[in-house]
């Protein structure tokens, strides 16, 4: 067993202490490419993101809408790898000590290098979470282990339609913080958030899980307010993120800009 | 936690996102239920025997095989309604369906012919289909585009990645977590996520029940080996699933070796691939190193998929059954060959089986009864082999 990583629940101290939520915003990994892939993350902490939801990118996004599968097609095209990754990982970690990086990926990138060895990888590079979007509760007990093994935390998602007793295994298992489904289908901006997620907020209160960040089909501060009314201890925004890459791919620091233009709006929707 | 075991062995599971585990739970739970429902038992076998055409024959070859000890028998899935096996277990999904309240279906296809089948099954149903179709497939395959179409299904072309069979399961998976509620995903083989691999067994075996049955009735004993086909698996399950506990019985899966396996255009994932999660499934997957998922290829688009059904994996692992690859060349060969000799067109897909059959029978030294799945017929393939044979020509001269 390894110690974990505390930068998810200073994080959450420190934001009750201020009294706000937390916003995530995610962008894929070596989109476009490796070089600007790190100042733009960087540019999200530079923002005000309270932590990153990192991607690395994969030929079959199965759970990713169309603006994702581009980022990912964008960042495979530039033949960025799962250790380039890392690389990009370990140079905005230099610069950002304690800002808790998550990654968000597939489960054939993980067993391509063997389960812990991939974890142990992660570690190294100074990721504190790692969730894995086709790997289910059912799945993830050998994932749990190799999160024991090399201190990082397992981050499982809850979605609206869960039956009890896979709550009840979230509750028992999910550390640094729940990931809150806010709506059924794929990621992206095109269909919203179901609002109020109250309910499901309950739902996991009552079961003492990690703080719940509620993520799929947020796109605007407005929603960020909403979910954090609801009861969620903030919300992560990925589709709405790439696209401002996407928009921009032609003027560098037009995306910078917009990038920490886009973080600051979402982040000042965070006070309670 | 599942009622059926969602293993096989190491191979399968459900790694999928945990949005569509309540959806692969309830399917599981009508499957489970239907089995056990003599209603749903006679409806599905009705319109097997009245609406599909069961039993399809067993044929005993007549001219295909020189090596006086072989028998080289045929089981004609080709004659199913719909042109391929893949009617029987679109018929038993689609009822299952209806029997969990839904009224919508969402399929994949590669060249066409699941996709035909759900079409087919939909209209008679009174089901409403969107079918996904990767760009390139829908160009390629337009007369069943245009078959899919007339018996109103909805055919949407994917774009994404490579526009192939890979991509359509893709977003079929993706339109499936957005409205599970109302539609269920007819998935077109014996790989995905647990319980597809069970159930489209389950919905296939009578392939191979019917097989023993008639070679009992005409040479009262087993086949020394029976033949199929492997893309992602299902007219192969079919067969073998009553013959797994027949040690006599080898089980030979033909995966597609496309330009030859020492190239990297093919799909013979047991051969060649490593093993990996492709479209919720622990299975052998074609892969690089880092896990990117390959491009497959074959001549044969029923057969290019970068993957295999999980049960399959296990019987390559265990060593219950064989996998070989046939080229591309050797298959058109054999679709050929039965052409001339025995009056039948078969598919593409199947040629492959009937390719590596033939090779057995030159081979054999023993009496050696041999059948093959002959799977599908070649009508959709005809023009595609008519403009391969024509360019060789002109090379030729």
């Amino acid at each position: 067993m390894a110690d974990k990583t505390q930068r998810y629940d200073n994080l959450f101290k420190a934001l009750a202490e201020k009294n706000q939520g937390a916003f995530v915003p995610f962008v894929t990994i070596g989109d476009p490419d490796k070089q600007t892939s790190v100042d733009i993350i960087c540019a999200l902490v530079d923002g005000g993101a309270d932590a990153l939801e990192l991607g690395i990118p994969f030929s079959d996004p199965i759970a990713d809408g169309p603006t994702i599968q581009k980022a990912s097609i964008r960042a495979l095209g530039e033949g960025v790898s799962p250790n380039d990754c890392f690389d990009i990982i370990k140079a905005v970690r230099e610069r950002h000590p304690e800002v808790p990086i998550g990654l968000l990926l597939y489960s054939n990138l993980v067993l391509a290098q063997s389960i812990e060895g991939f974890y142990q990888k992660a570690a190294d590079a100074g990721v504190d979470s790692i969730l894995i979007a086709d790997v289910p509760v059912r799945e993830s007990a050998p994932f749990i282990q190799a999160a024991n093994n090399t201190g990082i935390q397992q981050i499982l998602i809850a979605p609206p339609n869960a039956s009890e007793e896979t709550l009840a295994t979230i509750a028992k298992h999910s550390e640094g913080y729940t990931y809150l489904l806010g709506r059924a289908g794929v990621t992206g901006a095109e269909t919203k958030a179901e609002m109020p997620a109250s309910e499901l907020v309950d739902r996991l209160s009552a079961l003492k899980v990690a703080p719940p960040l509620l993520g799929f089909g947020i796109s605007k501060p407005e929603q960020v307010k909403e979910a954090i009314s609801a009861g969620a201890a903030g919300a992560i925004s990925g589709s709405a993120t790439v696209k401002i890459i996407e928009d921009n791919l032609g003027d560098k620091q037009a995306m910078l800009t917009a990038l920490r233009n886009f973080v600051a709006e979402m982040k000042a929707a965070t006070n309670k | 936690m599942n009622k059926l075991d969602s293993k096989f062995g190491d191979f399968g599971g459900m790694y999928v996102p945990e949005l569509l585990i309540p959806a692969l739970d309830q399917l599981e739970a009508a499957f489970i239920e239907a089995q056990a429902d003599p209603e749903f038992q006679k409806q599905f076998y009705e319109l097997l025997t009245d609406y599909a055409g069961r039993p399809t024959p067993l044929f005993l070859t007549r001219n295909l095989v020189s090596n006086p000890k072989v028998k080289l028998y045929l089981k004609r899935e080709d004659l199913l309604h719909g042109g391929a096996h893949k009617t029987n277990q679109v018929l038993g999904q689609a009822l299952l369906t209806k029997r969990m309240g839904k009224t919508e279906v969402i399929a994949e296809t590669g060249a066409g012919q699941h996709g035909v089948a759900t079409a087919l099954a939909c209209a008679l149903l009174g089901l409403k289909a969107r079918i996904y179709m990767g760009a390139k497939d829908v160009e390629r395959q337009a007369p069943n585009v245009f078959r899919m179409r007339l018996m109103e299904a909805e055919v949407i072309p994917v774009n994404a990645g490579s526009g192939t069979l890979k991509d359509a399961v893709n977003e079929a998976m993706r339109d499936w977590s957005a409205t599970y509620n109302d539609a269920h995903y007819l998935l077109g083989t014996a790989a995905g996520p647990h319980p597809f691999p069970t159930i489209v067994r389950e919905f296939h075996r009578m392939i191979g029940e019917e097989t023993r049955k008639q070679i009992m009735e005409k040479e009262g004993r087993l086949p020394d080996a029976v033949v199929a086909c492997v893309g992602g698996g299902s007219n192969a399950i079919g067969m073998f699933a009553d013959f797994i506990d027949e040690p006599s019985v080898r089980l030979i899966g033909v995966e597609p070796g496309g330009k030859g396996i020492h190239t990297a255009e093919h799909g013979a994932a047991i051969a060649t691939g490593s093993k990996g999660i492709l479209h919720g499934a622990y299975s052998y997957i074609m892969q690089t190193e880092e896990g990117q998922i390959e491009e497959s290829y074959s001549v044969s688009a029923g057969l290019d998929y970068p993957a295999v059904g999980p049960q399959h994996a296990h019987l390559h692992a265990t060593g219950r059954a064989e996998y070989v690859a046939i080229d591309d060349d050797e298959a058109l060969n054999a679709f050929q060959i039965l052409a001339q000799k025995e009056g039948i067109i078969p598919a593409l897909e199947s040629s492959h089986a009937l390719a590596h059959a033939l090779n057995m029978a030159d081979e054999a030294e023993e009496e050696t009864i041999i059948v093959v799945n002959l799977s599908g017929r070649g009508d959709k393939d005809l023009t595609h082999v008519h403009s391969i044979l024509e360019a060789r020509n002109k090379e030729a001269q």
